[in-house]
């Protein structure tokens, strides 16, 4: 746990050195930040806490691109090797890219939450403990997902490959940037096997309806399930060396990953209701624009 | 004697069909500097590593401080130290930053701030580490390997690459080591090195043990010849050079006749009386002392470096 908190230390001073990380961990959510809020809230001030909620939603998921591209890094240029001579476990390294990720998240959230109250006059906070849950949760998992793509590539160009076409079904099929009622149904439905859908509802829930922790119980599930399986699979996968080819076994591993996703959205389709809370808090903010102005954004009928 | 503080039995290593360690074994006691000296591909880095815990063997024994370096857990790792055969560590990352965190991994620890000042290195510590020279890297993986004060230090080939000046930095500090009673196992493919350094040295070539034992034991194995270095005013056939009174051998290279010479005093006379018979001129003319060189060319039948 020491070797943990030493190793997250240090590479948070790495990641605070290298541009390319502060560009994609600061920079960037903030011009989404700017670009969503001033495009879509500027006239309603109702639809600022459904836009946060996309924004925050894409700022915990930068966590998947994260520290992991440092790791892969690492163990390329032989880096990772040293640590293995010392008594460095992997669980320590694994873990210390999460938590750096954590702690390097949290001020930009900070940040985008005072820039929306400052410039864009969002009215109250939302559930903050609920966000606060939501954000754990949810770096854990995009994090470790990350960690996992680290794992079964041999290079960062074929990791920055994956996780760029990860990464923009994330961020396009989840509702985070276009609100998930307004995705043709069928979209709608294979949005529910990605865990990225449920940070952003879960989010719009706690920001818009501000509902309490109980109302996002399977939100929470979803995430922490996703969080717990993929830290463990992470663990499972990890390779220190850059020879060290990626096996079969890690490749059965890293496909079982999609399973309690696939668990998730057979559930969340037969039981869930989340599509249709989803269309509620979109709803809601569309019905509070004022009646002389147009609304932020067209739902489907 | 109390038990070896490294044991190595029968070792073999292969990767897919390279045979790389073909049974190799050898101990060494607590206190010594041990070598390991041999050409590229040799298996030097393969032994080296598996005593480090970095790859499995594939067959044979090895214990190191008692303990077996697969061993889960980081008892073993507390107990050894290590400078890799090439060590790589982030680019950003300041010299001072990265002694404290190795020495943060462990139990038992140096300061690390006296060790940087040892090593030269106090005035780097602010310096990211791909601003430092090569030789300033190897001195600070080198203060790093002794962060935990190791019970034994695996140096796999700490001076290749280095210019000469700092070839021989890198000697004063193992020679200090040395000096400490500190356990060494070195892999080294320079002669001199061996010779130097060591205390005992196992010769390994192609995944095997060829010789072993110190490097004036291992000379006089080869002491039934001595090496006679010429240049001559003309050149010679090698033939009617190893016509001469004791040359067991003789070959040509650049100008420089190389003669192995059972009888070295017979042989330089007949030497110099076939060379005025002929008209012909020594130039030049060294008797060199055996050298492991040598005996590593009497049980090859090649040459070291190539
Ligand atoms: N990771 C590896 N994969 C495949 N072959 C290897 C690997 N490492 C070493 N070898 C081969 O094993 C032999 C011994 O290599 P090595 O132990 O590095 O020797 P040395 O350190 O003496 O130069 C060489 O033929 C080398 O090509
Ligand atoms: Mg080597």
């Amino acid at each position: 746990m020491r070797n943990a908190w030493t190793l997250t230390k240090v590479r948070m001073r790495l990641a605070l050195r290298n541009r390319a990380f502060i560009f994609f961990s600061l920079v960037f959510p903030l011009i989404f930040l700017f670009l969503f809020l001033g495009l879509f809230a500027r006239s309603n001030v109702a639809a600022v806490p459904y836009m946060l909620a996309s924004v925050l939603a894409i700022t915990v998921m930068g966590s998947f691109w994260g520290l992991s591209i440092q790791l892969v890094t690492f163990r390329e240029q032989g880096i990772l090797r040293r640590f293995r001579v010392a008594p460095v476990g992997p669980g320590a390294m694994l873990a210390s890219s999460i938590l750096s990720n954590y702690i390097l998240t949290l001020p930009t959230v900070a940040i985008e939450f005072a820039l929306a109250r400052r410039i864009f006059h969002m009215q109250g906070w939302g559930n903050l403990g609920g966000v606060f849950f939501l954000i754990t949760l949810g770096i854990v998992t995009f994090a470790a997902l990350g960690l996992i793509i680290a794992s079964v590539t041999n290079s960062t160009q074929e990791t920055q490959v994956i996780n760029q076409i990860l990464w923009s079904a994330f961020l396009f099929l989840s509702g985070a940037t276009l609100p998930l009622p307004m995705l043709p149904i069928w979209l709608q439905r294979f949005a529910l096997f990605l865990p990225a859908t449920y940070l952003v509802t879960g989010l719009e829930r706690v920001m818009v309806a501000r509902v309490g922790i109980r109302q996002i119980e399977p939100e929470i599930v979803a995430l922490a399930v996703s969080a717990a399986m993929a830290f463990f699979l992470s663990q499972q996968l990890f390779r220190w060396e850059p020879e060290a080819k990626v096996g079969p076994r890690a490749k059965v591993l890293a496909a079982a990953t999609i399973v309690p996703f696939l668990l998730l959205g057979l559930w969340e389709t037969a039981h869930g209701n989340l599509r249709s809370t989803a269309r509620t808090d979109f709803l809601s903010i569309e019905r509070s624009a004022p009646a002389d102005r147009p609304a932020p954004l067209n739902a489907p009928r | 004697m109390s038990a070896p503080i490294i044991e190595v039995h029968n070792l073999t290593k292969n990767y897919g069909a390279v045979k790389a360690l073909r049974g190799v074994s050898f101990e060494v006691q607590e206190g010594e500097v041990f070598g390991l000296l041999g050409p590229n591909g040799a298996g030097k880095t393969s032994t080296v590593e598996i005593l480090e815990g970095l790859r499995p063997p594939d067959g044979g024994i090895v214990s190191v401080c008692g303990l077996d370096p697969q061993s889960p857990g980081s008892a073993f790792k507390q107990e050894i130290g290590a400078v890799l055969q090439s060590t790589a560590l982030p680019d950003k990352l300041r010299v001072g930053e990265a002694i404290s965190m190795f020495a943060s991994f462990y139990k038992r620890r140096r300061d690390p701030a006296a060790l940087l000042k040892r090593f030269g290195l106090e005035e780097k510590r602010n310096t990211f580490y791909s601003y430092l020279s090569g030789g300033q890297k190897q001195r600070l993986a080198l203060a790093m390997s002794l962060v935990n004060e190791p019970r034994v230090l695996f140096l796999d080939e700490p001076t290749a690459g280095l210019d000469p000046q700092v070839r021989r930095e890198i000697y004063t500090i193992i020679e200090e080591l040395k000096k400490e009673r500190k356990t060494i196992l070195l892999t080294t493919h320079y002669i001199e090195e061996a010779e130097k350094l060591c205390d005992r040295v196992a010769i390994i070539d192609q995944g095997r043990v060829i010789a072993q034992g110190t490097p004036r034991e291992l000379k006089q194995r080869s002491a039934g010849t001595t090496r006679i270095e010429l240049r001559l005013a003309r050149p010679e056939s090698d033939a009617a050079l190893k016509q001469l009174e004791g040359v067991a051998d003789c070959h040509a290279s650049d100008g420089v006749y190389v003669v192995h010479s059972t009888r070295v005093p017979q042989t330089i006379v007949s030497l110099v009386k076939y060379l005025e018979a002929n008209g012909n001129e020594l130039s030049s003319l060294d008797i060199a002392a055996p050298s492991l060189e040598d005996v590593f060319l009497e049980l090859t039948g090649r040459r070291l470096r190539d």
